[in-house]
């Protein structure tokens, strides 16, 4: 199978992780959307590792992972947080810094 | 020579005027008696110093004391020093002297105000800097005296300072000092770019090698701090509202000493003027000018004190006048400068006491009469009247007359210009100062309601008998045997000159008397009647120009005041729309943009994403652009 084709289903899964970050409000599904993003560019890192013949991409992949576990432990616990206080899931709720 | 002693004479009131200042209310029952003993002290030093100078030969007999080493730079080194010779003996002596007394008078005549002490500590800051001013061995040193005695001016014309009108008066004096000060300052600096020196005998030394046009630059503009500081032509304007201050302060301050500065500053410069025909000629206007311009603001003047002032004025133009005259008249000019010190102060003293009596009344013509109630400040007053005027053998003839003769042989025309104008200011002299006599002590009372006039208590009038005293015999004194010429020809006189005479002396003296006599009778013929108590309002013009002052204040109005008031006006607004009109300019436009700026900042998440999404993809696009 031609390895571009992996390319081409990345962007297809970044795209539809970022349009999702723009137009939706709930926060985990934003959250789960950004989480789509980063495996978008940790497939197309693996892909580039598999064209290249080489093993950076796939460990850079393996950093991504660590990265966004992080991040989702930080991002839950704001989310959390937030609905607790604001009984509210919705981004646009959380919009304070305007004012 | 030097002396540890010289010091003491500045120290020592310098101590008593920061002692009651820095004590406050706590010194106020003993303040007056301690400064009036601390001046006493510095004319004991003074006498005493005279008195060991008399009995040195005559080329020793300048003293010398360094105290400290003030600015070294490189090559350029000004000492603090201070000078004592034959010609600061003579202001020491008149400083602390007519000093005391006036300081003894003071401790009566300030009794009923509740800032004595204060006014005392200022007085003894002022005698500090007047000596300053005469005993600093050079221009540097003087200039420190010279803003001193600035200062306390200042401070005591506004003594009574709740009066705006006195406050005002204060400030007026001020700035026309300034003027003056500023002429001073460039003087030392052309001294300094000249000769590298500002003593008086480094400069005195190199005088030889100066060029002319420096010596004039130099000449002219001591002359400019001699205007300031003694009130002649053109910044008079100061000295008749200088006044405002309690009267024993005109008489030290604004009578005997600190206006006669300039006389000093002149004589002791003698070096430059000799060298400088044309600085010297500017002085003997300058001086014309004055005892006209003060003589003739004398006549018609209904204020006591300020009459006085225009006196003063006029005396101290034929003192500038004389220092004109070079080493023929810097004698006489110190002479006439020291008689007046008794016979003005005397005066001003005389005038305070019937102020004291009258309830602080000023108005010349709401006395008259006086002369039974006042005995004792008739007669000294009256002593002090016949010595200005100069009534032989009084104090003014010997040395006004000297000054008119000085003038006349000064040859040519200019000598019989200079000599005429003098005359003619004899006469006027001899006219307001009678018309002064007549309406206080003489003629029909005019008095307030209120007014319960009395003698003066013995603090009082006895310094105004001391001064009466000097004003009969100081003139002879100094002129029998050329006493002074002879003591001070080491100083401004060196080379001995010989003056040749273009009128005899008794010719000079006759015109003199025929002078007063003239002016006597005129004020007799005029002022003999019944006076009324207010003054005439149907006058000519000439009189209500004398009035205005000869229109000084008028002049400095449309000269300097308007024009600056109007450059100061356009600054303003320059300021206000230009400069500040950037500055404000700037802010709006930050305010302006900040306000369409902040429409991005809608504080949801999603609008962030979004932007960040583009500007990635912008970055992405412009990548591509640039590689491919």
């Amino acid at each position: 199978m031609n390895p571009t084709n992996y390319l081409y289903l990345s962007a297809i899964l970044f795209s539809i992780g970022a349009v999702g970050v723009v137009v939706r409000r709930n926060a985990i599904v934003v959250f789960m959307c950004i989480e789509l993003m980063l495996n978008a560019a940790n497939l197309a890192f693996v892909t580039f590792a598999k064209m290249n013949g080489n093993l950076e991409g796939q460990v850079i992949a393996f950093f991504t992972m660590v990265v966004a576990a992080c991040e989702v432990v930080v991002g839950l616990a704001i989310i959390v947080t937030i609905f607790r206080s604001r009984r509210s899931a919705s981004v646009d709720d959380a919009s304070l810094l305007s004012r | 020579m030097t002396s540890d002693n010289l010091v003491y004479l500045i120290a020592l009131p310098l101590f008593s005027a920061a002692l009651l200042m820095l004590l406050g209310r706590k010194a106020d029952k003993w303040g007056h008696i301690f400064a009036t003993l601390v001046s006493a002290s510095t004319f004991v030093i003074g006498a005493m110093e005279f008195l060991a100078m008399r009995d040195r030969p005559e080329e020793s007999r300048a003293v010398t004391q360094k105290l400290f080493t003030w600015i070294s730079v490189g090559s350029f080194n000004v000492d603090a020093g201070l000078l004592l010779d034959q010609l600061s003996i003579a202001f020491v002596l008149l400083i602390t002297g007519v000093g005391t007394l006036i300081h003894i008078y003071s401790i009566a005549y300030m009794s009923h105000d509740r800032d004595r002490r204060r006014f005392f500590s200022y007085l003894n800051l002022f005698i500090a800097a007047m000596l300053l001013l005469v005993l600093g061995d050079s221009y540097l040193n003087l200039y420190v005296g010279w803003e001193g005695v600035g200062l306390a001016s200042y401070l005591l014309i506004g003594f009574w300072n709740q009066k705006p009108e006195y406050a005002t008066a204060a400030k007026k004096a001020f700035v026309a000092n300034r003027v003056g000060d500023l002429g001073l300052s460039i003087a030392i600096m052309i001294a300094f770019a000249n000769f590298g020196a500002v003593s008086f005998i480094g400069i005195e030394e190199k005088v030889g090698g100066a060029s002319e046009t420096a010596l004039t630059a130099m000449g002219l503009m001591l002359l400019l701090a001699a205007t300031g500081k003694s009130a002649q032509f053109p910044l008079q304007a100061w000295l008749g509202d200088a006044m405002a201050g309690p009267t024993p302060v005109s008489a030290l301050i604004h009578a005997a000493t600190m206006v006669t500065a300039g006389v000093y500053l002149i004589t002791r410069s003698n070096f430059v003027f000799d060298n400088a025909p044309n600085a010297q000629l500017a002085v003997v206007i300058i001086g014309a000018i004055t005892l006209l311009f003060g003589a003739i603001i004398g006549t018609a003047k209904d204020d006591i004190k300020k009459a006085l002032a225009a006196s003063t004025m006029s005396q101290i133009g034929y003192m500038i006048m004389a220092t004109g005259f070079g080493p023929a008249g810097y004698a006489f000019a110190i002479m006439h400068l020291l008689t007046h010190g008794f016979f003005k102060a005397g005066m001003f003293l005389g005038a305070g006491s019937v102020m004291h009596g009258m309830n602080d009344e000023v108005n010349m013509r709401r006395y008259g009469g006086l002369a039974k109630l006042m005995p004792i400040t008739t007669i000294t007053f009256g002593l002090g009247y016949l010595a200005i005027i100069g009534v032989p053998p009084f104090a003014g003839f010997y040395s006004k007359d000297k000054i008119i003769e000085t003038a006349f042989n000064a040859g040519g025309v200019q000598g019989v210009i200079f000599g005429s104008t003098a005359l003619l200011g004899a006469i006027i002299t001899a006219f307001y100062m009678t018309r002064v006599m007549m309406m206080t002590f003489f003629g029909n009372k005019r008095w307030a309601d209120d007014a319960h006039p009395h003698e003066s208590p013995f603090l009082m009038w006895a310094p105004m008998a001391v001064l009466a005293v000097g004003s009969v015999a100081s003139g002879y004194l100094l002129y029998s045997g050329k006493a002074i010429v002879n003591w001070l020809a080491p100083v401004v006189d060196p080379h001995h000159h010989e003056h040749e005479e273009f009128l005899p002396p008794i010719v000079v003296t006759s015109l003199a008397v025929t002078a007063v006599v003239i002016g006597v009778g005129i004020a007799l013929a005029k002022y003999r009647g019944e006076l009324s108590a207010t003054a005439p309002q149907d006058v000519s013009i000439f009189t209500r120009v004398a009035r205005r002052d000869l229109l000084q204040d008028d002049a400095n109005e449309f000269m300097f005041m308007r024009p600056g008031q109007k450059l100061t006006e356009v600054l303003v607004k320059t300021d206000d729309k230009v400069i500040d009109g950037v500055v404000r300019g700037v802010a709006a436009s930050t305010v302006g943009s900040a306000r369409g700026m902040r429409k991005m900042q809608t504080g949801y998440v999603r609008n962030y994403a979004l932007l960040i999404l583009l500007g990635a993809l912008a970055a992405f696009i412009a990548i591509l652009v640039v590689t491919l």
